[in-house]
Parts: C-alpha cells; structure tokens; sequence
C-alpha cells in the first residue's frame, strides 16, 4: 500500500511539472489557435538561459528573473519573426513550422553550450521529503508548487484588462479586429508567456534532471496533458497533468518489471488515442462546430 | 528554348490527355530515365549506394505520403512507423523462406492493414488531432517493435536481411539492389501520376478541400479516406521493405523512429506538398543539401575563415535542417515544385513574359 501511495504522490508531483510545460501549449493555442509543438524546446532554452546567467555569476534567483526577461522577449521575437507571416496558412504549414523551430532550437542551444547536462542547483537539496512512510523528490515538490502558482496567475491573469482582450482573440480574431482589439499584439504577448512558462519549466526540470536536449522530449508528454485536458483551458492542463503524472507513474510502477520498460511513453500513447476517440476536444476543452 | 510550342498541335483527344502533352517535357523524362538506368556505369560505388539509393527509396517514401497528405489532405506523423511494420514484416517473411516477391506483397498489406488503424482515427477527427492521433501510433509501434522481442530481438539489436533474389536475381551486388529500389520508384510514381486523373484522385481532392462538402456532392467519404489511408500505407509498407532490404541490409528500431517521421512530412512540405516532382526534389534537398552545406563550412573552418567548437560543428546539421524547414515555410510555402514550375512557364513562353497557362 505505501508503495502504491508513493508512486501516486510522486506521479502527482511529475504531473504537475508536466502542467508548467504544458501551460506554455495552451496559452499559445488559447489566442491564436496554433498548437506550439516547439514548447520543449523553448523549455531548454530556458533551462540553458539560467544555466548561463549562473555561469556568468548571477545567483539562482536573479538569474531566473533575467532569464524570464530574455525569454519573454525571444517569445515576442518568435511571433514577430515566424509566426506573424504565416496566418492563414493551412494547419499542417503551421505545425511544421513549429517542429522545424524545435529542430533548430535542438542543434543551437547544445551546438552553442556543449552538449553535456548541465546542473542546476536551486538550492532545494537532495534529501527526499518524508511524509510518514512516503519518500518524495524535494525539487518535484517545489516545481509542483509553483506549477500550482503558475496556473492560478495565469488564471487571474485572463480576468485582468489584457486578459480579457487575449480571451475575446481566443474566441474570434475577426471581431476583435473590428473593436479595435490588436490581435498580432495579443498572440505576442501570449507566445511571450509561453517563454516565461519555459523558464520555470526549464529551471525546475533542469534542477531535477540536468539541463541538456533531453528536456525537449519533455514535449510528448506536455501534449498529451493538453489533449486530456482540453487545448484552451488552463483548469484542463492542471487536472490532466495531475492524471497524466499519476497514470504515467503509477501503471510504469506495476507494469514494467514484467514487460521490460518504458511503458510510460505507451501510457501517454494510449492517453492520447484514447481522448481523440472519445472525446477529442478534451475534458475542458471547447467543441468547435463546424460550418461548410 | 527547351519548351517550343509552336509547331504541337494536338488533334486527337487522346494526345491532350496524355501524361506529358508537351515534348519538352517527354524529353526530359526520358533523358532523366536514361541517366538513372545507367547510374551503375558512371557512378562511383560509393555516390551510388550513399547519394543515390537513399534518395531514390526516400523520394518513393515521400510519394506515398504525398498520395496521403498532398491529395487526400489527411495529416500524417507516424508514416515512419508504417515503413517499420512493412520492414519487420517483410523481414520475418523471408526468414522464413517466403520468396521475396511475395514478401513484399504481405509487407505492404500488413503495412496497408495497420495503417488502416491509423485511419480510423482519421474518421472522427481531423486537423491537429489527426496528427495527434498519428503522433501517438507512431510511439506505440516503436515501443512494440523494440519490447516485443519476438520483432525486433530488442532495441539495441539489429537484424540482418538475409540472402534473397528478386526475380531470379540475387540481390548482392549493387547495381542489383539499385535496380530494384529505381524500379519500385517508376511503379509508384507512375501510380501517382495516374491516380491524379482517375474518379479515386478527384475524390480524394474533393475530401481535401472541404470534407462535409465532399460528402454533400456525393463522395463517400468513410470510403475515401479509409482508401487513401490504405493504399499509401500500402505503398510505404513496400518502400520500407525496400528501404531495408536495399539500403540498410540490417534493420534496428532506431532507423524508423520520429525524428524519420519528421523527416519525411519535411520532404513532402519542402518539394512542394501533393506535386510528384515535388517528392522528388524534397528527398534531394532534405536529404543531401545539409550534408553539402557542411562539408563547405567544414571546409571553410579548414581554411581558416570561421572558427567554430566542435560541438557547434556536430550540431550543425540538425540547425540547418530546422532551418531549412522554417525557411521554405516562410518564403516558398509552395515548395521546390513551384520554384520549377515557375522556372518552366517562364521559359515555356520565352522570350515573352506573359504566362498563359
């Protein structure tokens, strides 16, 4: 019994580190409808920006705040440079673009600081979290903490003025158009969020694991929290990534010793086709309906 | 110049409705065929086994694909995945002492069969869920090829191909393998061609462009889309098994995971989606031009103008591919096809400037 608690505590912690990278995803589709398939790139590059400020001898904490600055603003960049030329193109132009800046990102962001994991220290230390007779990973407890954070900002953030603006965008680029609401403005800003999402992703990601191109794989199963939870809601990506983590924790648990291995990638898999055929907008998603 | 118009008057339905009205054009396709049959005799081994047979099958791979997502507009990320079970398949076939020939035939039918899964999703979603769903196929056919022993003997191991003829003819040498990969190649893309002029294309066009629509003028769309899913599934089964057999000669997993699926989608979207010359194209450059354009900054590092570490050295391909796939993207969404397309208008009029067709 204590084994299968620990697995779900732990599995709850990973889910929502899952959550941070994939609150990146749904605040880019959120406003402009495009699933961001670079997000676990764009979480390396946040790993490795804070790798480097620490390096150039900023302490952890300042460097993250630098590293959000830079980030947001390579964000902006992102849209202004790739995305802004690309409206109305069809679906699969888009995703590819976004696959293509992953492989990009993957060369240069290793290419440029070599390619061995890189360590982050947060200051969290390494000695489990002991709860009863529960062991759990203090750096996954801290990420999980603030991926808590991040949702319930990001919450308040769509009631705040600009919030508002980003959510009418979400609903219809057209009509916030023509009340005067800046639509590229607003998918910037949101692509500028996603980079501070991928600063916290890469951080604590970084500080659990190393930081090196491996984060990048941290994007399969961030989409599959997005698909459980639905693309456009912030609540989804909690829950799913909740679901997800402990899924992807507590089956792996059982299961690997008699199947040899990495069945966590099969969970997330199966996850992921078994949402799309049942329910393909999700569990808080919206259901578009279409029109001839 | 090359494209002379005058003088090419058809008078025949027939001659209108020919695969390549305009001369020029046959000539060139010959020419073309002519170069490629005679590869073995002025090519150097190693240009033909690691130039020239990579892009051969990898162009019929893209064909395939382009059958699906060109012309049937339905998205697909785990077509590496669909060249793997046609791989495995054909494999364990002749391990067996199944001849070759018919190996391929179950190869592609297994492929065609699996694949056909995969369009079951495609039934009830599309879009970025399609490639969701594909997305997610694609990691469990990897998984189960590496866990399940009895496929792949493991992720780490390999499997050799084992001695087989194809027609009679052992496929050792070369020029043997070649021959048969160059053969695969005009099948298939004589199909393409052709599917584009039968009812089936114009259907699968018609499912491309608007589904409800497809199916309000008529076209069983269930059918159409389970069609298209088959029979290009089907054709990258038998280019997988073609894959291993001629190219790689010994399979492991790795060799049809994601990165190839992206691979692939980059080559169909950089030739050009849903042109056959744009398979062609797409293969080349995807596969040789990141290869060229390191040799020449190897080179240039060599000589002294542009120092660089070796780790950024090591990564550079994969930038220059990423960048390769944003840059077509954003300035030529259409593709290498169009850039020649363009180029032939241009001369098809020439010397004047105004295009009329």
């Amino acid at each position: 019994m204590s084994y299968f608690l620990e697995l779900l505590v732990n599995g709850a912690l990973t889910g929502l580190m899952y959550s941070m990278v994939a609150l990146g995803i749904v605040l880019i589709y959120k406003s402009s409808g495009v699933l961001n398939f670079s997000q676990g790139a764009l979480v390396m590059m946040g790993g490795y920006a804070v790798w480097q400020l620490t390096e150039w001898g900023l302490p952890i904490w300042l460097a993250a705040m630098a590293a959000l600055v830079v980030m947001f603003v390579f964000g902006l960049l992102i849209e202004r440079v790739l995305l802004r030329t690309m409206v109305g193109q069809p679906i699969i132009m888009i995703v590819m673009l976004t696959l293509g800046l992953d492989v990009f990102l993957r060369g240069f962001g290793p290419g440029l600081l070599g390619t061995e994991p890189k360590q982050l220290d947060i200051g969290v230390g390494l000695a489990p979290l002991i709860m009863g007779d529960i062991l759990a990973n203090r750096t996954y407890a801290v990420g999980a903490l603030i991926a808590l954070a991040l949702v319930v900002l990001a919450l308040l953030f769509f009631r705040t003025r600009l919030g508002t603006k980003l959510r009418a965008v979400s609903d219809d680029h057209v009509s916030s158009w023509s009340v005067g609401i800046s639509v590229e403005r607003a998918v910037a800003i949101s692509w500028g969020l996603a980079g501070l999402c991928a600063v916290a992703g890469g951080t604590m990601w970084g500080a659990a694991q190393g930081v090196d191109w491996s984060l990048t794989a941290l994007l399969f199963p961030a989409v599959a929290v997005v698909i459980l939870g639905g693309i456009d809601s912030i609540v989804g990506a909690l829950l799913g990534g909740l679901i997800i983590g402990i899924l992807g924790s507590v089956i792996p648990g059982y299961v690997d010793s008699m199947v040899g291995g990495s069945t966590r990638d099969v969970v997330t898999s199966l996850v992921i086709l078994l949402t799309i055929l049942i329910r393909p907008y999700g569990m808080f998603g919206r259901e578009d309906i279409e029109r001839i | 110049m090359f494209y002379r118009l005058s003088g090419v008057h058809h008078t025949r339905y027939s001659q209108t409705r020919q695969l390549w009205p305009i001369p020029a054009d046959r000539w060139q396709v010959g020419i073309l065929l002519v170069l490629a049959l005679a590869a073995p005799l002025y090519m150097s081994q190693l240009y033909l086994s690691s130039y020239m047979l990579p892009w051969l099958i990898f162009s019929t791979a893209t064909l395939s694909l382009t059958l699906l997502m060109g012309m049937a507009g339905q998205l697909h990320f785990g077509f590496a995945a669909v060249m793997a079970i046609g791989a495995y398949t054909s494999i364990h076939l002749t391990r067996f002492g199944v001849p070759l020939e018919l190996a391929l035939l179950c190869a592609g039918l297994m492929s065609a069969v699996i694949g056909c899964l995969f369009g079951a999703a495609a039934l009830r979603v599309k879009g970025l869920y399609l490639v969701m769903a594909t997305l997610a196929m694609q990691f469990l056919v990897d998984w189960v090829i590496v866990n399940v022993t009895a496929i792949s003997g493991g992720a780490v191991a390999t499997l050799q191909t084992p001695k087989v003829r194809f027609l009679f003819v052992p496929l050792e040498s070369l020029a043997a393998r070649y021959y048969l990969a160059l053969a695969w190649m005009v099948v298939v893309t004589l199909l393409i061609l052709n599917i584009k002029r039968t009812s089936l294309g114009r259907a699968l066009v018609a499912v491309r462009d608007k589904d409800f629509a497809a199916a309000v003028i008529g076209v069983n769309i269930f059918r159409y889309k389970l069609l298209a899913f088959f029979v290009s599934s089907f054709l990258g089964g038998v280019t997988g098994a073609i894959l291993a057999f001629c190219f790689y000669k010994a399979v492991t997993p790795s060799q049809f995971n994601f990165d190839v699926t992206i691979q692939l989608v980059a080559m169909a979207l950089v030739g050009g989606l849903g042109s056959v010359i744009g398979g062609f194209l797409g293969a080349g450059f995807v596969l040789l031009v990141p290869i060229v354009l390191l040799n020449l900054i190897a080179w240039l590092a060599g000589t002294g103008w542009l120092s660089i570490s070796t780790s950024m050295m090591a990564h550079i391909p994969l930038m220059l591919y990423g960048a390769m796939i944003i840059g077509f993207l954003l300035f030529e969404p259409l593709g290498l096809a169009k850039i020649y397309d363009n180029a032939r208008k241009y001369l098809l009029v020439w010397p004047f400037r105004h295009t009329q067709s």
